[in-house]
């Protein structure tokens, strides 16, 4: 891709960390269900969750390497919190059951808007990457919106539970929604989906599921409490901590 | 070495890389499973194009060495080159690895196509101990990522069954 200017590179290379960085970490939170989920179905399925979504990331990554001629591993496991770009959303502690697939549930709705406006991209490594997952994040969503309908419409404890859940992460979930640096020009040049117009496609199928399955949606918090995507939670460093521990005790081997 | 002039034709290279299972079914080749894409011959080279089913595939790298094997063994040098566009979807199984899916005890992928995004399994796959259509989704995830766990309520069994993508 010659053609790119080097804000734009540096910008979609910004956006692919970012993308990644989603993936990875909510892989790793998934992960941590693994033996642990309630019936043994659903621990099948959260590690088949985990492994979907760390093909994606590291697809995002070689969309980054790509430009930049990065490596994927070392991005994965070498960076600390402060060069991470995840929502902080990904990065709370996995929680209750309910908080687990809530965090799904909005994280699969917004990643369906994102993927499904990126194939109209003008940039043509992204077009190709949003057409394949896309098919895949299928099985995400319907899953873990049938999961919501369930804890909703199950019993007071399930949807007291998923109600809680709701009311920490909705606020957060604004978040995914902001652009970062560079990127409203590129959305405007048709490169990046705009994030901005995605948000009401987002929210409006968000809120119509979470209201046939019994779930008040809370306030929006106050702008000044969205945070732009290099501001993390104390959550960060001790996930990372955990993850990337191997890979820092050895960092010249090849393989384990 | 090898006889220049007993290169082998592409039509080989094909029926070498037919002899190549899919490490995770090992009854279906990855020829019938459409993970081939192409095959691309030049002097004594071979370029091999392949395609990850699922993105998250554990077993590609699996595929792309045995691949890479399977031509050497032909004589011919050979690169592998892994692509997603065309992103794969089942409708390029083949209706032999689609036989040969459904006596393994998997129920083949139904026709894929575009469907809404949040909506429950609309074409409920055939039972492929009794051929039952009467048949009920366990689980959208199963053993490996490319299947999902259902229940036949005719003969009472649980089964896989490819996603349909």
């Amino acid at each position: 891709m010659t053609d790119l200017t080097p804000q734009a590179r540096a910008t979609l290379i910004l956006r692919f960390t970012a993308l990644a960085d989603d993936e990875l970490i909510l892989a790793q939170r998934n992960g941590e269900w693994i033996g642990h989920a309630p019936i043994l179905e659903e621990d099948i399925a959260l590690a088949n969750l985990a492994q979907d979504e760390l093909g994606h990331a590291e697809t995002w990554l070689r969309l980054r390497a790509e430009l930049d001629g990065s490596d994927p591993d070392a991005l994965a496991f070498g960076r600390d919190a402060t060069e991470f770009r995840c929502a902080q959303l990904l990065e709370y502690p996995r929680g209750d059951w309910a908080f687990t697939l809530l965090r799904q549930f909005l994280f699969d709705a917004y990643e369906s808007v994102w993927l499904s406006a990126a194939r109209a991209s003008s940039y043509r490594p992204l077009r190709e990457a949003a057409e394949k997952m896309l098919r895949e994040e299928r099985f995400h969503l319907q899953h873990s919106a049938l999961w919501i309908q369930r804890l909703g419409l199950g019993t007071d404890e399930s949807r007291r539970r998923t109600q809680a859940a709701l009311e920490l992460q909705w606020p957060l979930s604004a978040q995914l929604f902001v652009p970062l640096p560079g990127e409203a020009e590129l959305a405007a040049q048709g490169l990046l989906p705009d994030l901005s117009a995605l948000r009401p496609r987002w929210e409006e199928s968000t809120r119509q599921h979470l209201g046939a399955c019994g779930l008040s949606v809370p306030a929006w918090g106050a702008p000044e409490d969205v945070w732009s995507r290099d501001q993390h939670s104390p959550h960060l460093p001790e996930l990372l901590a955990e993850m990337q521990g191997v890979a820092r005790a050895d960092p010249e081997a090849v393989a384990w | 070495m090898v006889n220049p002039l007993a290169r082998p034709s592409e039509r080989e290279v094909w029926d070498a890389l037919a002899r190549v299972l899919d490490p995770e079914i090992p009854v279906v080749n990855v020829v019938e499973m459409g993970i081939v894409r192409a095959v691309h011959l030049e002097e004594g080279r071979a370029r091999v194009t392949i395609t990850p089913t699922f993105s998250a595939c554990p077993a590609l790298h699996v595929i792309r060495d045995e691949v890479a094997a399977a031509v050497r063994a032909l004589g011919l040098e050979v690169s592998v080159q892994s692509v997603i566009s065309p992103p794969w979807t089942t409708d390029w199984i083949s209706p032999e690895a689609r036989r040969k899916l459904e006596a393994y005890g998997i129920a083949p992928p139904t026709p894929a196509g575009d469907t809404p995004l949040i909506a429950l399994e609309a074409n409920p796959p055939r039972c492929p101990r009794c051929g039952s259509f009467n048949t009920a989704v366990k689980n959208t995830f199963g053993p490996t990522l490319c299947k999902t766990i259902h229940v036949c309520n005719a003969c009472r069994e649980p089964f896989e069954a490819f996603k349909t993508v």
